[in-house]
C-alpha cells in the first residue's frame, strides 16, 4: 500500500469519533510490540483501549517448563539449543542466562534445524531443543523432529512446550473477567490454522474479530474495520490479512503438525490448565521426546509473589499497573517473563513508552 | 603458509625481524620510531588524544577489514571533536598460528587508510598470545590530533537540528550477514571510512553553527542521540521517514527483528547544528563522496526532557531508549 494512502487512513483512524468506550484485545504479543513500534497505538482515538492478550509463548510458559530443562541439562549433561528469547526468562530458581554463565552448554539458534547440526557435531552428547511457541512455529519444530528421525540422529530431542492460541482466547472469554468488545486476531497463527478456528469468538460469545498482519497499514485498517464491526454489531470474524492468510489455512503445515503432535491439556501462566490447548509428541516419536527420554523431578515451582504476569496475560491489567514495573522488574533484572520476551507486553511498554 | 608463532611476540630476534621487515615497512618506514616512545613535534599546544581497540569478526568483510577499521575508528574519534588527526599508534595482539598473508593484507590496508586520512603511524607494540587465547588479530590504536579551531562542542538548545551524514546500519548489517550462524548473503558493504576530510569541509565553513558531532558506531544513531540527551532539559525528536536507510538493511532488520537506528555504522556522523545553517551543512555534506545521502532527521525540543523519540511516518510517537545491550557483539 502506498505511504500516502496509509497516512490518510491513519488520519482517519486518529479522527474517528467513537460513540462509546471501546476495548479491543490484541491477542498476539507481536501485535503488542508492533502497535508501539509503528506509532499506531499513539494515534488511537481516546475512547479506544487496547488490552494485551495471552499471545506471547515465552510469557505463558509456566516456570515448571524451564525448571525441567535446567534439570535435564544438569542431570544428563545435555546441550540446550534455544532461541535467544528464552535466555533471560526467569525460572523458579535460576534462568538459562545464569546457568550459561556458570558453564551450562546453551547454544542460541536462529532456526530449529540448527539443533540437528549441533547434534551431529556432538555425537557423544544429548541435544535438547527448547520448543516453545504457538501454531506458527510448530511446523518447523515438527519438521526438525521428522528430519532427525529420517537421518537417525538419536542424540536429538525436543522439549515440547508448544501451545494452541484459540483455546486460550476461549478461556479468557469464558472466564468473563475482562470486558472485551472485539479482537485483533494474530496473522501468523491464522496463516497456519485459517479463519474457522476463530469463529467461536462470534458464534459462541457474540464478539467481532479481525485477523490482522503486522505492518502499519495492517494495524490501521484492522482497527478501523473492528471499530466499524463493533459499532454495527457485525459480530463475525473477518480476514483482514488475505495477503498471507487463506481462510482454510495452510493445510500442509497443519498435516505436518498432526503427524508429529497430539493435542493435550496444558498449563498456561496466569490462565491455569486449559483443555486441549497444548501439543504433545506422539508416542511413536517418544525417542525424540525430551520429557520422556530424560525423567527429572525439579523442586516445586515457585513464582515471585509480586509478579503480575498472570493477570497481565489475562488482560486484567496493563504493564504500568504492575507494582514491580520499572521498580524491581526491568529487562536487566526481570522478575517475570513478560519483561524479557520480545513479544512480552512489559518489554514493549518498557522499551517504547516508559516516561 | 607462514604463520604467527609464539616466538613472534617473545621480544627476541624473531620479533625484531618481524617488526623491521614487515610491520615497520608496511606501516611507515619513515614515520615509525623504533624506541620506547615516539618523539613528536606538535604545531599547537591544544591536542585531542583518543584510543580504541578493534576485535571485529570476521576480520575481512566487504568494504574493509580490521586494519582499515582500526585507522578509521580512531581518526574519526579525533575528527568529530574538530581536531586534525596527526599521529597514530598501533598495538597488535596476534594469535599464534595466524597466517602472515592475512596479517600483511591487514597492515597494507592500515597504511592505505592512514595515507588517505593523512595520519602518521609512529609507534606500536606487538604481542602474541597462545593459540585459542585470542581470535587471529586484535588491534589497538591511539591517536593524537591538534585543534586549529575551537573543539566542536557547544551548548545544544531547543530548535537545533539533527543531521545524519548518510544511510544508517550498513556496517552492522554487513557484519551480521557474514556471521556463520546467519545463512543469508547480501550485496551490502561496510561504510567504514575516515571522515576527517568530510568533517573538515563543514567545520571550517560552519564552525559557529555546529554544536556537536559524533560518529554513530556501536549502538547506532539512537545510542548517540541518547548520549546527547541524557540528563538534559531537552529531547531529540526524530522523523522516521527522514532517516536514510538502504532497502537491503531495512529488509534484513525486519527479518531479524532489529532496528536500523540501533545498528552500528563506521562511516556516519550525527551532527547537531543551529537551525539557520542545518540545510547548508547538509548541502555541503552532499558534495563530499562520503556524505551524498546526508539529511536533516530531526529537531531538539523540550517535549520529553532527557529522551529521544521517533515520529513514525503516520505521526505516532514512540521512545528510542538506550538499549540494554548491544544487538550484536564484536562488531568493531
Amino acid at each position: 500500500m502506498n505511504r500516502e494512502l496509509i497516512k490518510k487512513l491513519a488520519d482517519h483512524l486518529k479522527n474517528r469519533s467513537l460513540n462509546r468506550e471501546i476495548r479491543i484485545m490484541e491477542v498476539c504479543g507481536t501485535h503488542t510490540a508492533q502497535f508501539f513500534k509503528t506509532g499506531v497505538k499513539d494515534i488511537l482515538p481516546k475512547k479506544l483501549t487496547l488490552i494485551n492478550g495471552p499471545g506471547c509463548p515465552v510469557c505463558v510458559t509456566p516456570n515448571r517448563y524451564l525448571d525441567s530443562v535446567i534439570e535435564i541439562a544438569k542431570k544428563y549433561n545435555a546441550i540446550i539449543a534455544t532461541f535467544g528469547d528464552m535466555i533471560k526468562v526467569p525460572s523458579s530458581y535460576s534462568s538459562l542466562a545464569m546457568e550459561k554463565s556458570n558453564g551450562m552448554d546453551i547454544r542460541i539458534i536462529y532456526s530449529p534445524v540448527e539443533a540437528l547440526d549441533i547434534a551431529k557435531a556432538n555425537k557423544n552428547r544429548e541435544v535438547v531443543l527448547i520448543s516453545v511457541g504457538f501454531e506458527t512455529t510448530a511446523p518447523s519444530e515438527a519438521i526438525t523432529l521428522l528430519e532427525a528421525d529420517a537421518k537417525g540422529i538419536k542424540n536429538f530431542s525436543l522439549m515440547c512446550g508448544n501451545k494452541l492460541t484459540p483455546p486460550a482466547v476461549n478461556a479468557i472469554l469464558n472466564s468473563d473477567e475482562v470486558k472485551i468488545d472485539g479482537f485483533i486476531i494474530p496473522g501468523h497463527v491464522s496463516a497456519i490454522i485459517g479463519k474457522s478456528p476463530w469463529s467461536f469468538i462470534a458464534d459462541k460469545y457474540g464478539k467481532p474479530g479481525v485477523i490482522a498482519g503486522f505492518e502499519t497499514e495492517d494495524l490501521v485498517t484492522g482497527v478501523l474495520s473492528l471499530i466499524d464491526m463493533i459499532e454495527d454489531k457485525n459480530n463475525t470474524v473477518k480476514n483482514g490479512y488475505t495477503l498471507a492468510v487463506k481462510d482454510s489455512g495452510n493445510l500442509r503445515a497443519m498435516e505436518i503438525i498432526d503427524s508429529v503432535f497430539d493435542i493435550k491439556d496444558t498449563e498456561w501462566r496466569g490462565l491455569g490448565n486449559i483443555p486441549a490447548s497444548g501439543l504433545a509428541i506422539k508416542k511413536k516419536y517418544s525417542l525424540f521426546d525430551a520429557e520422556k527420554k530424560f525423567p527429572v523431578t525439579p523442586s516445586a515451582p515457585k513464582e515471585h509473589p509480586g509478579c503480575r504476569c498472570g493477570d497481565l496475560l489475562r488482560g486484567l491489567i496493563t504493564p504500568p499497573e504492575c507494582p514491580l514495573f520499572d521498580k524491581g522488574c526491568s529487562p536487566e533484572r526481570a522478575v517475570g517473563p513478560c519483561m524479557v520476551s520480545s513479544e512480552g507486553p512489559c518489554a514493549a511498554y518498557y522499551k517504547y513508552w516508559r516516561k | 603458509m607462514k604463520k604467527i608463532l609464539a616466538g613472534h611476540g617473545s621480544g627476541g630476534k624473531l620479533m625484531n625481524d618481524m617488526i623491521s621487515s614487515i610491520i615497520k615497512k608496511k606501516l611507515g618506514d619513515d614515520t615509525i620510531q623504533i624506541d620506547d616512545s615516539a618523539i613528536l613535534n606538535l604545531p599547537n599546544s591544544r591536542i585531542a588524544f583518543t584510543t580504541d581497540s578493534y576485535t571485529v569478526t570476521p576480520i575481512f568483510f566487504p568494504g574493509g577489514d580490521i586494519g582499515k577499521l582500526a585507522v578509521n575508528g580512531t581518526v574519526n574519534d579525533l575528527a568529530v571533536m574538530g581536531a586534525t588527526p596527526l599521529f597514530l599508534s598501533c598495538s597488535l595482539i596476534l594469535e599464534e598460528g595466524f597466517d602472515f598473508e592475512s596479517f600483511e593484507k591487514i597492515l597494507n590496508s592500515m597504511k592505505i587508510e592512514a595515507d588517505i586520512a593523512k595520519i602518521k603511524i609512529v609507534t606500536g607494540d606487538t604481542k602474541v598470545v597462545p593459540k585459542g587465547k585470542g581470535d587471529k588479530i586484535y588491534i589497538n590504536t591511539a591517536g593524537i590530533g591538534v585543534f586549529n579551531n575551537a573543539p566542536l562542542r557547544k551548548d545544544i538548545k531547543e530548535g537545533d537540528k539533527i543531521i545524519v551524514s548518510g544511510t544508517v546500519g550498513d556496517h552492522g548489517i554487513t557484519i551480521m550477514s557474514l556471521r556463520n550462524d546467519l545463512k543469508f548473503s547480501s550485496n551490502l558493504k561496510s561504510d567504514c571510512a575516515s571522515l576527517n576530510d568530510m568533517i573538515g569541509t563543514i567545520s571550517t565553513k560552519y564552525q559557529s553553527s555546529i554544536k556537536f558531532i559524533r560518529d554513530a558506531t556501536r549502538g547506532g544513531i539512537a545510542s548517540v542521540l541518547n548520549e546527547i540527551c541524557d540528563n538534559k532539559k531537552f529531547s531529540a525528536s526524530i522523523d522516521e521517514d527522514a532517516v536514510p536507510v538502504q532497502n537491503e538493511v531495512k529488509g534484513i532488520c525486519d527479518l531479524l527483528g532489529l532496528d536500523p537506528l540501533y545498528i552500528a555504522n563506521e562511516g556516519k556522523i550525527i551532527i547537531v547544528a543551529d537551525e539557520k545553517d542545518a540545510n547548508h551543512i547538509v548541502e555541503e555534506l552532499k558534495k563530499h563522496h562520503l556524505g551524498i545521502n546526508a539529511a536533516v532527521i530531526g529537531t531538539i525540543d523540550n517535549a520529553y526532557p532527557g529522551k529521544v523519540y521517533l515520529n513514525t511516518f503516520i505521526g505516532g510517537k514512540r521512545f528510542l531508549p538506550l538499549l540494554i545491550e548491544e544487538q550484536l557483539p564484536r562488531i568493531c
